[in-house]
């Protein structure tokens, strides 16, 4: 391979790693200046020296943080592109919004009027997502915000009562639209709360001093998912019993958040419940996958630094529990090797060093077909000893390579612009959902160095492809 | 009373792999077999107070004092649990604003019949302070009438607390602790500047936080700044010697081994000390509470501090600050005088100089107020006599 297609696929692995992993947010060893401040740069690099594979990027599993930023710098960026790029760009661009969550979509839209981006293309991106989302007079009250700032930058025009909403509120007497109708009474009346979405509803109940467990009785049914397991704990602080989880249709890697953030006597208590769940999670992430993957064996990391930081508790934990139930269901016959902990993987707490190495011999004296590895890499009891063992098991002890070692780092380093890769020869990719796990392991390949630039090059155009035709028969 | 010993003994306690940070390395010392009988907690006092320890009916030992800490021990041997959080709030009863001055009424007391409380450190500090802090024992005419009758009083010292150590907060707090951790070696650019050992992994954990608040030298101070970053020690393994996983684990376990004696080496400034100076200070039950100093060697670190240990000499509590090299000159040339009785001749011909090059060196070591000034001025312009006929003769030559 040309020493620059080596330096180029390193380049943007490194930088697909850190769109999945990273979140901008503080991690364990790194405050969340230091990680915007990587990311940034990162995401200037490689939009600089490769525009289609950055832009290709939106068709694989990156987290929606750097989803939103490559959109913006696409569209900040788009006089460099050539008509052909940004064709494709466009579509990418189009598909990868409606995917997005709408508040991150209105982030980008707000970010691009403070970075003064209006041209006729970006007005027409902007109209056809706001004109394809299902009920603009329920965005109007709950992003009102935005969808103003939006309207206005875009110059959109806004169906029926939408834009008197927005930006004539104080003269209709009544709206004939039921929640414009619905949000006008709340602010007088509390029953006209309830029927408001949550976010919206919550102000108005400070305004009026609603009573909090009365309120959260009240709004339970408007809950969205995701609101629904952070009011978990004010719901057992307050007794209200309508907020419950519904365990059953939440994601694995969420699921597994939950049930780190219980104490453990509470986790005793639900076991059966929290594992079904998990389990069921895992087989719903596995699809068609599962049982495909032969023996597995999974070292999973525990060691103090898997406790996140602050504004990601237990992140880098929940990753490793939600991974054991994945493969799980992934494998014909599964292990899994915990740091310290032992018995139920579902009383894991994170304490102690980072000792990988001896757990990676116990993991491949069982000589599985595949051996999984979650960690955030400081491997520290003693350092370096992984990387000792892994190269040591490559040259002498399974020369054939009949174990594929594969490690998923949950934690972007925002040293090294990159996720802390462990070992020369193994590869190491970036996990945000242990649910893309399969596919992820699908990009593994070309982080060791052992598959080419044109075959990346191929392969992220067939995901390109997969992604807009996925996409495009939905709308 | 005061026994001479070689090093401090670490039996029972193994080193594991160390963990860096920047300039920072933190080597966690290990204990299999925990001590349930003696155990530790920190009380906080408000660290913005100023606090004044009465340690005798004159003496009044001034410092900023972070944090003092509780010993529990049971008679029957059975496990202590940790006293919690009961500690008063030292904010409730204090001015908010200003310096308080907070009365103790000495660094060692019983506070019942089963606790003891002593502030950490300043036991050792005061060791090292009070060193000769009588004075000359013989009223010799070359030094001050303050001199013979008050000692060298007041006597000051200065250190540095850890928060204003550059990274030695996010070193502590990155750090994972070992599950059977029971201290912790600190090294600077890779020198030798803590060390702490208590009792039982419990106490650790309680404990570990207050590293940041302990003080230490201003050695350390300054390599942080200079020294960006230490290297891990990586252990290579020999794959030539490898053909099966048992070759491999044995392998792994020697490296483990290694680590200790590798660590043994590192700390060898404390560890291989030679002639320390240990002053019992207290016993209960059967454990002794101890202060050590080092033998003053100019050309060598210099570490005091405090123990306590059991009665077949197992440590069940260990504590210590790394002097300056300045701190160990005043130290070196405290003790010679106390050799040779504070008689400036027999000190000199010890120190193996004359009269003229004690003293110069008594007053840059910052004494020079103990000896009469006619003895100091006259000496001073002997010194600046030769300095000026040198540099007259240099130019003729």
């Amino acid at each position: 391979m040309w020493r620059a297609d080596r330096v180029a696929c390193e380049d943007v692995v490194m930088f697909v790693n850190a769109a999945i992993a990273s979140t901008a947010q503080r991690e364990f060893r790194s405050g969340a200046a230091a990680q915007r401040l990587s990311l940034g740069f990162l995401h200037e690099y490689v939009l600089g020296n490769y525009r289609d594979l950055y832009a290709a990027t939106l068709a694989l599993e990156v987290n929606h943080l750097n989803a939103a930023m490559v959109v913006t710098n696409l569209l900040r960026t788009a006089r460099e592109a050539s008509d052909q790029q940004r064709a494709v760009e466009g579509r990418l661009i189009a598909a990868r919004l409606r995917s997005l969550p709408p508040q991150r979509v209105y982030g980008v839209l707000r970010e691009l009027r403070r970075l003064g981006v209006n041209n006729r293309r970006t007005r027409v991106i902007v109209r056809d997502w706001v004109a394809a989302r299902p009920d603009p007079a329920f965005d109007a009250i709950k992003y009102r915000r935005s969808l103003s700032i939006a309207a206005r930058h875009a110059h959109l025009r806004l169906p029926g009562e939408v834009g008197t909403v927005l930006f004539d509120w104080r003269r209709p007497k009544r709206y004939e639209t039921p929640i414009l109708e619905a949000w006008r009474r709340a602010h007088y009346e509390h029953r006209a709360l309830y029927e408001l979405p949550h976010t919206v509803a919550e102000g108005l109940a400070a305004q009026h001093g609603i009573d909090r467990a009365r309120f959260l009785s009240g709004i339970a049914p408007k809950l969205t998912d995701g609101e629904r397991p952070r009011l978990q704990g004010t719901a057992v602080r307050h007794k209200v019993e309508a907020v419950a989880m519904d365990l059953a249709t939440a994601p694995l890697t969420r699921l597994a958040i939950y049930a780190l953030s219980l104490p453990r006597p509470e986790r005793v208590r639900c076991r059966d419940e929290l594992i079904g769940a998990l389990q069921a999670a895992a087989r719903r992430a596995a699809r068609r996958q599962a049982g495909t993957w032969g023996r597995v064996v999974a070292v999973l990391d525990d060691s103090y630094s898997a406790a996140g930081s602050g504004v990601k508790r237990r992140r880098p934990l929940a990753v490793a529990l939600a991974t054991h139930y994945l493969l799980e269901a992934l494998a014909a016959d599964y292990t899994g090797l915990w740091l310290h902990h032992r018995g139920d993987p579902l009383l894991v707490h994170p304490i102690g060093a980072t000792g990988l190495g001896v757990r990676i011999v116990d993991a491949l004296e069982r000589r599985p077909d595949r051996l999984v590895i979650v960690s955030d890499g400081w491997d520290n009891d003693p350092p370096g000893q992984a990387a000792e063992v892994l190269r040591v098991w490559r040259t002498r002890l399974d020369p054939d390579q009949a174990t594929s070692v594969v490690h998923l780092n949950p934690v972007y380093d925002a040293d090294t612009f990159d996720v802390r890769r462990l070992a020369a020869g193994v590869a190491t990719v970036g996990v945000r959902d242990a649910e893309d796990a399969a596919a992820l392991v699908e990009l593994a390949r070309f982080a060791t160095g052992s598959a080419g630039f044109d075959e990346l090059r191929r392969h992220l155009a067939d995901r390109v492809e997969r992604f807009l035709n996925a996409e495009e028969a939905v709308s | 009373m005061t026994a001479a010993t070689d090093g401090i003994d670490l039996t029972g306690l193994t080193a594991g792999p160390a963990q860096t940070w920047g300039a920072v390395r933190l080597v966690p010392l290990l204990r299999p077999i925990p001590i349930t009988d003696l155990r530790l907690h920190a009380c906080l006092y408000d660290p913005d107070e100023l606090s004044i320890v009465h340690t005798g009916p004159c003496t009044a030992y001034l410092s900023y004092i972070p944090h003092a800490f509780v010993a529990t021990w049971t008679t029957d041997t059975t496990p202590a649990a940790a006293y919690g959080t009961q500690l008063r709030d030292s904010v409730d009863t204090g001015a908010p604003t200003g310096i308080r001055l907070a009365f103790r009424r000495r660094l060692a007391r019983r506070e019942d019949r089963q606790r003891l409380r002593f502030l950490p450190l300043h036991l050792a500090m005061e060791g090292y302070l009070a060193l000769q802090f009588g004075g000359p024992p013989i009223a010799w005419q070359e030094w001050t009438r303050h001199a013979v009758t008050r000692g060298l009083s007041p006597r000051v010292e200065a250190s540095y607390t850890g928060a204003s150590i550059a990274g030695l907060d996010d070193a502590l707090r990155v750090f994972e602790i070992h599950p059977d951790q029971c201290g912790m070696v600190l090294y600077v650019a890779d020198a030798l500047a803590a060390t702490f050992v208590v009792p039982h992994p419990d106490d650790y954990r309680a404990l570990h936080p207050t590293l940041l608040q302990d003080f230490y030298g201003e050695l350390l101070f300054h390599y942080t700044h200079l020294y960006p970053a230490v290297p891990d020690f990586t252990p290579r393994l020999d794959d030539t010697r490898i053909a099966s996983v048992a070759d491999l684990r044995a392998q792994l376990a020697q490296v483990g081994a290694d680590w200790t004696a590798f660590h043994a080496l590192m700390a060898d400034g404390l560890l291989a000390a030679e002639r320390l100076t240990v002053t019992p200070v207290q016993r209960m039950g059967r454990f002794t509470l101890a202060r050590f100093l080092p033998a003053f060697n100019p050309e060598a670190e210099s570490h005091i501090g405090e123990t306590i240990t059991d009665e077949a000499g197992q440590l069940a509590y260990l504590k210590t600050f790394r002097l300056s090299a300045a701190q160990t000159r005043r130290g070196h040339l405290l003790s010679q005088l106390a050799a040779n009785d504070w008689d400036l001749d027999a000190t000199a011909t010890a120190l193996g100089t004359d009269r003229d090059g004690l003293v110069q060196r008594l007053d840059r070591a910052g004494f020079g107020h103990l000896l009469r000034p006619g003895i100091i001025d006259a000496c001073r312009k002997r010194a600046r006599e030769l300095r000026s006929r040198a540099t007259k003769a240099g130019p003729m030559k």
